[in-house]
């Protein structure tokens, strides 16, 4: 099941929400769809729903043209919107039932279908509750099983984690892993850390522009131009500052050398980038013994999607 | 099942829910008993025409009440965004929430056929003026809820939507009532136009095509034009 988005532009009044946006997602995908609050995630994808009618430009779901055949594209895509709304009066099953039904899953297959997804989604102790009771991370079980509910090849998650805690966004995200793997996935999300766990493709998007479309570790490696360690020592009043900072420059292959001391904690906290193919981490660890100081932590840091992120989107 | 069937099944057992529901009901039948009651012993008329009239005068606030949240609520929640991706036209969820408001207004009604049945102990009612009055009423509802659709698929604000669909109801009802203000050319016009001139009709036993007409052509215009706004995120 492909999605295919060609030119695709959405004003609302005068106001560009998407900018001439194309790209393909072929079956079986996980993608990231990511951007700051505000960059035109959920209007492209209420657009891939045919709930919104782009300005200009086609998509086209599994060949189907969705201008042309709207509700045969609605019945291939699973969709979970970003308030993930919800009947509080209904009980969840009835919920499932409705949208089983909806779906025009036929009257017999009914029953297994909302079976399965009470097991799938970890629903069985809420079952027979309103949903009005439920709490946020049960109620985002409700809205991925309503998506889910008729087998969809191509499921939309519109920021499924937002608002949950941290235990229950692993529970989701552990979740949408598992679910996501025999389906076409787009998640849009602003939150880094998701499409690292879960994405095998990222598109960035800001002010309805698509930035980049990469792999995680191909945007990655794109940034990476140095390595960068950082260093905590106890401050010492019989070393200098400047000392301590030309005995590092002093290393070989190191660029440049920030001191900071923070006299709250009494320590020193130092920067040291060197180019990208030298570890410097051994002769670091040397100079500190030969200066006699002790070391609290080392570590050296990759270049994260939130430095990649920032660059894009700023 | 039937999509739209689906959805006036859910519809309806939502109807029950909200507590408007039961309030709505139990002044209805309040009023209208008292009428029934008062013209009864205190006249000693035999007849439901005084529960007839009360009734399409309560409709007024009633339908609105019962139909503002049809649409506001689903735009407030944002649940019409769950249900118009779901492969369902518009249509097919204006026309099951109709079908449910009309049966859930028609099941409101039925408790005043327990007047019927005491009238029929009291002395000889004509019982054809009553079915027709019957019908005609249920073809008032079908109207003023297809208007309370129509307006509360204007606005994501429940009171906005009781206002407005107040405000057309009551336009239809009050027409043939104040023609005089009208040019002489305008009134038959005009009078066609009220809903209040046909119901009074069929509560006289005429069941005029004409009426039927109206009613029909009524209900599908105000259905039609609930689909609109719904469509308006496609502009």
């Amino acid at each position: 099941m492909s999605i295919k988005l060609e030119n695709l532009t959405k004003y609302y009044g005068d106001q560009l929400a998407v900018n001439n946006i194309s790209f393909e997602i072929s079956s079986g995908e996980i993608v990231g769809f990511l951007g700051p609050n505000g960059a035109g995630k959920t209007t492209t994808l209420r657009m891939i729903t045919t709930f919104l009618s782009p300005t200009s430009g086609n998509i086209f779901v599994d060949g189907i043209n969705a201008a042309i055949d709207p509700l045969k594209v609605r019945r291939k895509i699973g969709y979970l919107s970003e308030q993930n709304p919800l009947y509080n009066d209904m009980n969840v099953v009835d919920f499932l039932v409705y949208n089983a039904r909806l779906q025009m899953i036929s009257e017999d297959r009914i029953k297994n279908a909302v079976d399965k997804m009470v097991n799938v989604c970890g629903l069985k102790e809420v079952k027979h509750k309103d949903i009005r009771e439920l709490s946020k991370g049960f109620r985002q079980r409700v809205g991925l099983a309503q998506a889910m509910i008729h087998d969809p090849e191509i499921l939309l998650l519109d920021e499924p984690t937002s608002g949950l805690d941290p235990n229950q966004i692993l529970e989701i995200r552990k979740l949408i892993k598992e679910l996501g793997r025999k389906k076409t996935l787009v998640l849009s999300t602003h939150i880094l850390q998701e499409v690292q766990a879960v994405c095998d493709r990222i598109i960035i998007i800001h002010k309805g522009e698509i930035k980049a479309d990469a792999k995680p570790e191909d945007l990655q490696k794109e940034i990476q131009g140095q390595n960068v360690i950082k260093l905590s020592l106890r401050y010492n009043k019989k070393v200098s500052t400047e000392n301590l900072t030309s005995e590092f420059k002093s290393i070989n292959g190191v660029e440049s050398v920030s001191v900071r001391e923070d006299k709250q904690a009494n320590l020193w906290e130092i920067e040291i980038k060197s180019s990208k193919s030298i570890d410097a981490r051994e002769e670091v660890f040397k100079r500190v013994i030969k200066l006699g100081l002790e070391m609290i932590e080392m570590k050296q840091v990759e270049a994260s999607l939130e430095d990649i992120f920032r660059k894009l989107t700023n | 099942m039937n999509v739209t069937l689906a959805i006036f099944k859910k519809e309806f057992k939502a109807l029950f829910y909200s507590p408007i529901a039961y309030i709505v009901i139990f002044v209805f039948l309040g009023i209208t008993g008292w009428f029934f009651t008062s013209s009864l012993f205190e006249v000693g008329i035999v007849s439901m025409r005084g529960a007839f009239e009360i009734i399409s005068f309560i409709l007024l606030f009633f339908i609105p009440a019962i139909t503002m949240r049809t649409f506001s609520e689903e735009k407030r929640s944002g649940t019409i965004e769950m249900l118009l991706t779901k492969p369902v036209t518009e249509m097919q969820i204006i026309a099951g929430k109709f079908f449910a408001t009309l049966a859930f207004t028609a099941l409101a009604i039925a408790p005043t056929l327990i007047y019927l049945i005491s009238l029929l102990f009291l002395g000889s009612v004509d019982i054809g003026i009553i079915i027709s009055s019957y019908i005609g009423l249920l073809f008032v509802c079908a109207v003023y809820i297809s208007c309370g659709i129509f307006a509360s698929s204007l606005t994501e604000n429940q009171i906005i939507a009781f206002i407005i669909s107040f405000l057309i109801i009551f336009a239809l009802f009050i027409l043939n009532k104040v023609l005089i203000f009208f040019p002489v050319f305008l009134t038959s016009f005009l009078e066609y136009l009220s809903t209040d001139y046909h119901y009074m009709n069929m509560s006289r036993g005429v069941i005029d095509t004409r009426s039927i007409i109206y009613f029909v052509s009524a209900i599908l215009i105000f259905l039609l034009l609930a689909r609109i706004p719904l469509e308006k995120r496609k502009w």
